[in-house]
């Protein structure tokens, strides 16, 4: 062996025995040694915007205050990696936003520290929401707010076409006919962004679902095919437009700049059309019904607990106090969100009587995918849906089932 | 290399052998020069070599990104991580090789490219009579200092479908496509183009890795076009330095000698000006190369991946597969794929430039 060569081997082993004593350094950390008494906290929100961030610190601060810890609010740029990053080192932030489409990925690892059966009044929640947040029976974490989907209608387009109010569709035959007498009169009917995240609703209308209850795949049912080959029925005729062929972003941005008189969208819309479109008035529905009766798509997130964070006692605490009635409420006041607490429903709804429609959908909202790494295999989905128009309906959902199989199965 | 150190270390033995152990003063030096170096080396250990290893440490293991991958209670799964991305039928090898596919024709055409534009450039701004020099240089080296981020986002803006490009198209009469929502390879379209709108059986039904030949055989996609028009567009400028380095290096004589032999301009551009360009240009292929098959930022602003997963790149599938699937050792396996593929290239590549001198 060449010198050069010793010396390179001799780089090598230095470096592998440095890697060893690094990985040595940061494990430890382990979830029993809880600690009482003064706590600070760390918690990584994923802010919408200043509003929500100014609202949450400002919660945060007088919660510390009023029970003599601190707590530290970090708006997090990009949730999902740094959380990611934080819980591989083994420092994850006591208390986090926490999506109901990532549940399970958490979940399903330990990651989480259930604490559902020790929340005040956890019956207060919405059945559905609790629904999102339970994984393998057990409920995880306290959903702290959640959007649904509505149909929103784009007033001056639909009195140009001869609509009326008594027009609005609640069911798919309806919404067929009211799309139609609107291309007849030259426009767009309706314009939704090309996602299973809004898509699903068909399929839920239908009857179907993803991923059933004991988390077993079941996307290739008769259901879904009726809900998909619907959409697709739409989509032929050029009654339901993507909105990234209409030149445009996301469906708030087709609706808004009246390139379709009807969007799928959820309560954020109202922000988007408030401060970008403030010239636009549309009114908004519930989702008409399908051949299963009503449903929507709701989206939440809950406050979740590191199973490694040493003050569980002190992160509930701060959790209960952050889903009270009257903190809920001055959240949506500050940055309009919908309470997750039922109790809390009939004051939000005489502050905000324009949700109504966002709000009943509290009553059938399917939540997202409650399945561990599944995230590849719903953006494949998704990128098969763009395909939708000429696809064969039946084998996107074959293709999705043997995916989601795998993934789960694995 | 060692072949040369060795003598000399020989030759400065006996010198040493009276002074006991202690350093001859070859050995003195290299030990300075060691010891100058180590700042350097320690840092490139610390930031480079040690995550290196410890990331080939969790490609091999099933960690779950809870706490240290170096503890006994992580899994060892031995190269099945490895085995997966070739041999399981299943997404992850469909994602992986669709983006190998999509990269593998977005290099076939940014680095000949960025080669041929950068060099172009440099060729132009290095003329001595060239009026307004310094404005050029600078106006072409712009896109290489703006940030990739502020750069694709104009870029987004430019190629919507009522944008700037298709408003130039229309000028001449041409529809352009909905640029980033078009996910059809330009192979197919050509093909269509004369005739062939239905692909022929033998393609679609047989495949190797997970796509077919006719998914494989598909050209970069209209959306991948654009990203390939903007890379091209940002990296020219920083090569295009490298060249007018090397061409304001190149020895006056020579030039001056084949002027004398009565060269034309583009006898001397061939014969002698681009002969002794080689290492620039080997150096300007193999940057090019590494850095386009890393591409990762523009598409993770422009497309993540989209339309149908035509713009994916193994850098963002990577990505991907470890924060959105939190599969973090099937990530770290992808990442060292994707390193033993640059790897090979850049060994051919160099061998097919030196066989050629």
């Amino acid at each position: 062996m060449s010198r050069r060569s010793l010396a390179g081997a001799a780089v090598l082993a230095g470096a592998l025995l440095l890697t060893a004593a690094c990985g040595s350094g940061f494990s430890g950390g382990s979830s029993s040694n809880q600690q009482t008494g003064h706590a600070s906290l760390q918690i990584m929100i994923a802010s919408s915007g200043d509003a929500e961030t100014a609202a949450v610190k400002q919660a945060a601060a007088h919660w510390a205050a009023s029970s003599g810890n601190t707590a530290t609010v970090v708006p997090a740029q990009n949730i999902d990696q740094q959380l990611g990053q934080a819980f591989a080192g083994s420092k994850p932030p006591d208390v986090f936003y926490l999506d109901a489409a990532k549940l399970a990925d958490y979940a399903s690892v330990g990651a989480l520290w259930s604490y559902g059966g020790q929340l005040t009044d956890a019956s207060d929640f919405y059945p559905t929401l609790r629904k999102a947040f339970t994984y393998k029976g057990t409920l995880y974490c306290a959903p702290k707010d959640f959007s649904t989907l509505g149909l929103e209608i784009n007033t001056a387009m639909w009195s140009q076409a001869g609509l009326t109010g008594a027009d609005v569709p609640t069911t798919w035959d309806q919404l067929t006919s009211v799309a139609q007498k609107l291309k007849a009169k030259g426009m767009q009917p309706i314009a939704v962004s090309p996602t299973h995240d809004r898509l699903d609703a068909f399929l839920a209308q239908a009857g179907g679902q993803i991923v059933n209850t004991a988390g077993k795949p079941v996307a290739d049912s008769t259901q879904n095919l009726q809900g998909l080959q619907y959409v697709q029925g739409l989509l032929k005729n050029g009654l339901l437009a993507y909105s990234s062929t209409l030149d445009t972003g996301w469906g708030g941005e087709a609706f808004g700049k009246a390139k379709a008189a009807m969007t799928i969208e959820g309560n954020w819309i109202e922000g988007a059309m408030k401060s970008d479109y403030p010239n636009v008035s549309y009114q908004v529905a519930p989702l008409p019904a399908g051949p299963a009766g009503k449903a929507t798509l709701e989206f939440t997130q809950c406050w979740g607990i590191s199973a490694k964070s040493q003050h569980h006692d002190q992160a509930l605490a701060f959790v209960n106090a952050m889903t009270a009635v009257s903190q809920q409420l001055a959240f949506a006041k500050a940055f309009g969100v919908m309470p997750s607490r039922q109790s809390a429903q009939a004051a939000y709804q005489q502050e905000f009587p324009k949700d109504a429609a966002f709000l009943t959908g509290a009553a059938h909202g399917v939540g997202p995918v409650n399945a561990p790494k599944v995230d590849s295999v719903l953006s494949d989905y998704d990128s098969q849906l763009t395909q939708l128009a000429t696809a064969d309906p039946k084998s996107i959902l074959q293709r999705l089932q043997s995916n989601l199989s795998a993934a789960l199965g694995g | 290399m060692a072949t040369q150190v060795l003598p000399a270390a020989a030759g400065a033995r006996p010198a040493a052998a009276g002074r006991g152990p202690k350093l001859g003063r070859r050995g003195r030096e290299a030990l300075a020069g060691l010891l100058f170096a180590s700042p350097a080396m320690l840092m490139l250990v610390l930031f480079l070599l040690i995550p290196i290893l410890m990331a080939f440490w969790v490609s091999l293991t099933r960690w779950t990104g809870q706490g240290s991958p170096f503890t006994s209670g992580v899994p060892f799964a031995g190269a099945s991580n490895y085995a997966d991305l070739f041999a399981r039928n299943g997404l992850e090898r469909t994602d992986f090789m669709t983006s190998v596919r999509n990269i593998f024709y977005y290099v076939l055409l940014v680095v000949p490219l960025q080669t041929g534009l950068a060099l172009g450039l440099a060729l132009v701004v290095h003329r001595r009579r060239a009026r307004g020099r310094t404005f050029f240089r600078t106006a072409f080296y712009f896109p290489s200092v703006t940030s990739s981020v502020a750069i694709s986002i104009v870029f987004l803006f430019m190629f919507t479908g009522g944008g700037a490009i298709n408003a130039v198209l229309s000028a001449f009469g041409i529809r352009g496509p909905a640029w980033f929502s078009d996910a059809d390879g330009i192979v197919h379209v050509l093909l269509a183009r004369f005739g062939l709108h239905t692909p022929p059986a033998a393609l679609t039904g047989h495949g190797v890795l997970g796509l077919s030949w006719w998914d494989w055989l598909a050209g970069p996609s209209v959306a991948m076009c654009a990203i390939i028009a903007l890379v091209v567009w940002t990296t020219s400028g920083t090569f295009m330095l490298m060249f007018l380095a090397a061409l304001q290096d190149l020895p006056a004589e020579v030039t001056e000698a084949s002027l004398l032999d009565g060269a034309g301009r583009w006898q001397r551009l061939r014969y002698v000006t681009l002969p002794m360009l080689r290492p620039t240009m080997f150096l300007v292929l193999t940057l090019g190369l590494i850095g386009s098959w890393q591409v990762f930022d523009q598409i993770y602003i422009m497309s993540h991946g989209g339309p149908d997963k035509t713009t994916l790149s193994p850098a963002y599938v990577s990505y991907a597969t470890g924060f959105g699937d939190q599969n973090f050792p099937a990530a770290a396996a992808m990442a060292f794929v994707l390193f033993a593929i640059i790897v090979l290239l850049t060994l051919a590549q160099r061998r097919l430039l030196r066989s050629r001198s």
